[in-house]
Parts: structure tokens; C-alpha cells; sequence
């Protein structure tokens, strides 16, 4: 504790530097692993490639992958691009799984009424398709954040400064309370990643508290612009919910 | 560029490498050494609480919560912990890795058991089976696809943990790695890392192989949900969700 209080700047610096490298390979990971899974849901070849790659990818130990990734780069070992790219991989290839599940759950029929209702190809991803998978997605996205923040702390090993450096540096000096510290603020960031990301499901699905709460199918009109997607929501947050498991 | 990868071949195949006991087919070996210890603890701890759990449904939610808090642990703070705490030497990094491996199991298995139709199980006991009969001889055979894909899933994790084990002096493939990076010899590092990611790929290759020749009839036969549930269960990502899939 004392150690802490004396070096708590080192230390948040350390774990600012640490987020970083944890969250910007999330957000990478959302923007490439969604259109590629939307796009392999529509041809099947792709999807199977897709599938593949990103599987032979996921079984590439991040220490490896840190080394070889500058060679295909062109970057210096010791920039952290290395680690963000690596990141971003694992992301992909775990979100994509993902999201080709998620879409795969959407009804059929109410991809149907949509296109009905007179819905554009993109106007339906971004409204049926979407928001519908959000639950599967979130998911995914928790076992990226969680798996991402410590696996950054690997890249300390190179030299990349994040809070994996207490490790690294305790085990030299011998001094345990170095490594306790680091330990515990590497499950602080996860645990608070995790509500940040659970909080977020909450707000951008509020449909699945209101099929929770009031059981299903009580208020499918709740007056919103698209009472479609509240409805079909309704329906559909349940299957979605016990589907691995029944 | 083409400098390192020249270097880098030329690292790979100088016969020098390939002998004595910093040789390649010693560090591979110690490499897999290693990852089959693991592994033997780890399965002997979580097969039979996630047996126990899976069947009985006693300490659900228990198993599911520490699951998910061990996955957040950083697997290079625990190993340094280990080793300043007990000292170096095989065992103390090799229980690390034990405790990191034993939650993708536990879930792969408890996932496993909890996933077999339930009509199975009641048809089980109703034909007069005692409970063990109904676990070892309805749920477990039905459970294996799922539960092996808890399987591969901790391999692969160890061997790329394993890699790690290098930094607090033992051996393994990740001595390459390690090494070069103190004398700052890029290509070993390079031959290091290609060699892990190559080892990676062939087991997983080698673990889809065995599921397909000696698993899938057994899958195939059953309805398809539970050959799905196989499937996604290789990567962790649904491994988790289904397992959350059981809390809610």
C-alpha cells in the first residue's frame, strides 16, 4: 500500500497506457469483424473462408504474434501498432464468430415483414439486423475486453509500457508487493471495462429489461419510431437468451 | 526487410539449431513437456468438479462466477507471483499455468454435461440406470463433443502460456524469443516465434483431426443442436456464452 501511494502516478500512467492498448483493438475489432461477418452471411464461400482464417489466426500465441507482426508491418519491435494490430486480429476473429451467429438468430419472417414495410437493404442491417444481435455481440465483446487486458500486459515483456511492466520489473528487484499491485489494477480495468460494456448493452437494448420485467409480448407498441424492431425484439430476446444452453 | 527474412530462414535452418540442448527438437520438446503436465493437473482438477457441478446443477453459479473472475487474471502477473513466492523451478510456474487452464475445462465440461437433452437423461433413469450409470454411461458420452472442445481450447491456451514460462528461466520454445531479445538478435526471435505459431497450428490441426475421425459419429447421430453446441464451443467466446446462457 505504502509502495502504491508513492508510485501511484507511475502506476496510472501505466494503466492509462494499458486501456489504451485494450480498448482501441475493441473498437477496431467492431468495425471490421461486423460488415465482413454481414458480408460472409451473404455468400457462403466467404463465410467459410472467413471462418477459417480468423480461427487459424486466434490459434497464434500473442508473444509470437507481437514479434512476427513488425516484419509484416515494417514497424520497429518496440511500437506498440504491434500490439493494437495483434489485438485487433484476436478480435476479429472472435467477433465475427460472433456476429455470424448473431445475425444467423434473427428471424426470417421479420427480415420478410421488413422488407415489406419497404426497408432498404442497409436501412434493415441498421435497424433489424443490428440492434437484434446486440445481445450476442455484447457478449463477444465482453470475452475480447476481458482477454484483451490481459494479454496486453505481454507485450511488457518486449518493453511496451503498460502495466504489465510491474511484472516485469518486480520480478527483477524481487519485490512481490510490485506484482500484487499490478495484479490487482490489471482486475480493477477488467472488472470496470466489464460494467462500462454491461451498461452499454442496457442502454442500447432496452427492450430485453422491458421483455424481462413484464414478460413478453405486454407492450409491443411503445410508441417509438421503429415499434418493429421493439416487437420483434420482444420475441426474440428469448429464444436468443437460452439458446446455448436448453 | 528481405534482410530479416533471409536472416531469419537462414536461423531456421542452420543445422547448429537443430542439436544439443538448446537445440530445436530439445526446446520443442520441453515445450510440449510442459503444455502435457499442465494439462494432466488441470484435467485431473476441473473433469470431476465440472462432473459433479454439470450433473447435480449444485454450485452453478459458483463455478460460472469464478470462470469469468479467473479469465480476467493476467497470466504474466500470476506467473511472476508464483516464481518470487516459491521460488524458481518447474513447479511454480507450471501450477500458475494450472490455475489458468483449469476454467476453459471446468466451463467445456459443465457446458458439456448440462447441454444433453434432458428427455436423454430422464429415459436414462427411467430404464433403471443409478446415478453414476446415468452420468458415465448417458450424459458423459453425449457430453464429449462439447466437453472436447473445452479440451482444445485449454491446449491451445498452454501452449501459448507456455511460451511465456521462458522469461523466468525454463526452457521451451520461448527461449528464442527471450534470448534474442538480449542479444538483439531479430532473426532468432523471429525463427522463435514462427516456430510457437507453427506448433500452435499443427496441434490445433491435429486435435480437429482426432474430434473428426473419433467424435463426430457420435455427434452426428444426435439431434443437431448438440453438434453445434460442439462446434462453437473450440473458441471461447461462446464457450462463455453459453455457459452465461445457463445463469440467465
Amino acid at each position: 500500500m505504502e509502495w502504491f501511494l508513492a508510485n501511484s502516478a507511475e502506476v496510472f500512467s501505466l494503466a492509462g497506457q494499458h486501456l489504451v492498448l485494450a480498448i482501441l483493438p475493441m473498437i477496431f475489432g467492431v468495425i471490421i469483424a461486423v460488415p465482413l461477418a454481414q458480408l460472409g452471411r451473404q455468400n457462403r464461400g466467404l463465410r467459410s473462408v472467413v471462418l477459417t482464417g480468423s480461427s487459424l489466426l486466434y490459434t497464434i500465441p500473442s508473444l509470437a504474434l507481437f514479434i512476427i507482426l513488425p516484419t509484416i508491418l515494417g514497424t520497429r519491435i518496440l511500437d506498440p501498432v504491434n500490439v493494437v494490430v495483434a489485438l485487433t486480429i484476436y478480435a476479429v476473429a472472435l467477433l465475427v464468430r460472433a456476429a455470424l451467429d448473431a445475425f444467423d438468430s434473427v428471424d426470417e419472417d421479420l427480415r420478410q415483414s421488413a422488407v415489406a414495410m419497404g426497408f432498404k437493404p442497409f436501412a434493415r442491417f441498421m435497424q433489424i439486423d443490428l440492434p437484434l444481435s446486440l445481445p450476442v455481440l455484447f457478449a463477444g465483446l465482453r470475452v475480447v475486453s476481458v482477454s484483451n487486458i490481459s494479454l496486453v500486459s505481454v507485450a511488457a515483456l518486449l518493453g511496451i509500457g503498460n502495466l504489465g511492466m510491474l511484472f516485469t520489473s518486480g520480478l527483477q528487484r524481487d519485490f512481490v508487493t510490485e506484482v500484487v499491485v499490478g495484479i490487482i489494477a490489471i482486475l480493477i480495468l477488467a472488472l470496470l471495462m466489464d460494467s462500462i460494456l454491461v451498461l452499454l448493452e442496457r442502454l442500447l437494448t432496452p427492450w430485453t429489461r422491458a421483455a424481462a420485467a413484464s414478460g413478453a409480448g405486454t407492450d409491443a407498441g411503445t410508441g417509438q419510431a421503429k415499434p418493429g424492431t421493439a416487437a420483434a425484439a420482444l420475441r426474440l430476446s428469448r429464444p436468443e437468451a437460452g439458446g446455448g444452453t436448453a | 526487410m528481405s534482410n530479416v527474412v533471409t536472416d531469419t530462414i537462414a536461423w531456421l535452418t542452420d543445422p547448429a539449431n537443430w542439436s544439443g540442448s538448446a537445440g530445436i527438437p530439445v526446446r520443442l520438446a520441453e515445450h510440449l513437456l510442459y503444455t502435457g503436465l499442465v494439462m494432466v493437473i488441470a484435467m485431473a482438477i476441473a473433469i470431476p468438479i465440472g462432473l459433479f457441478v454439470g450433473h447435480t446443477g449444485r454450485g452453478r453459479v459458483a463455478i460460472v462466477a469464478l470462470a469469468g473472475a479467473l479469465r480476467a487474471l493476467p497470466t504474466l502477473g500470476l506467473l511472476t507471483l508464483f516464481v518470487l513466492l516459491a521460488g524458481i523451478g518447474l513447479m511454480p510456474p507450471i501450477w500458475a499455468l494450472v490455475i489458468l487452464t483449469v476454467p476453459p475445462l471446468l466451463a467445456g465440461t459443465y457446458a458439456g454435461i448440462s447441454s444433453v437433452d434432458r428427455n436423454v437423461v430422464d429415459a436414462a433413469r427411467a430404464m433403471g440406470m443409478t446415478e453414476m450409470q446415468v452420468l458415465f454411461r448417458a450424459e458423459f458420452p453425449n457430453a464429449l463433443p462439447v466437453m472436447y472442445g473445452g479440451f482444445r481450447t485449454g491446449v491451445l491456451q498452454v501452449i501459448a502460456t507456455v511460451s511465456v514460462v521462458a522469461y523466468i528461466n525454463l526452457g521451451g520454445l520461448g527461449r528464442y524469443l527471450f534470448d534474442g531479445l538480449v542479444l538483439s538478435d531479430f532473426p532468432q526471435m523471429l525463427g522463435g516465434s514462427l516456430l510457437i505459431a507453427g506448433l500452435a497450428i499443427t496441434v490445433d490441426l491435429v486435435l480437429a483431426l482426432i474430434q473428426r475421425l473419433f467424435l463426430s459419429r457420435g455427434a452426428s447421430s444426435q439431434p443437431n443442436r448438440s453438434q453445434q453446441a460442439a462446434v462453437d464451443l473450440t473458441d471461447p467466446a461462446l464457450a462463455e456464452t453459453v455457459v452465461q446462457g445457463g445463469t440467465s
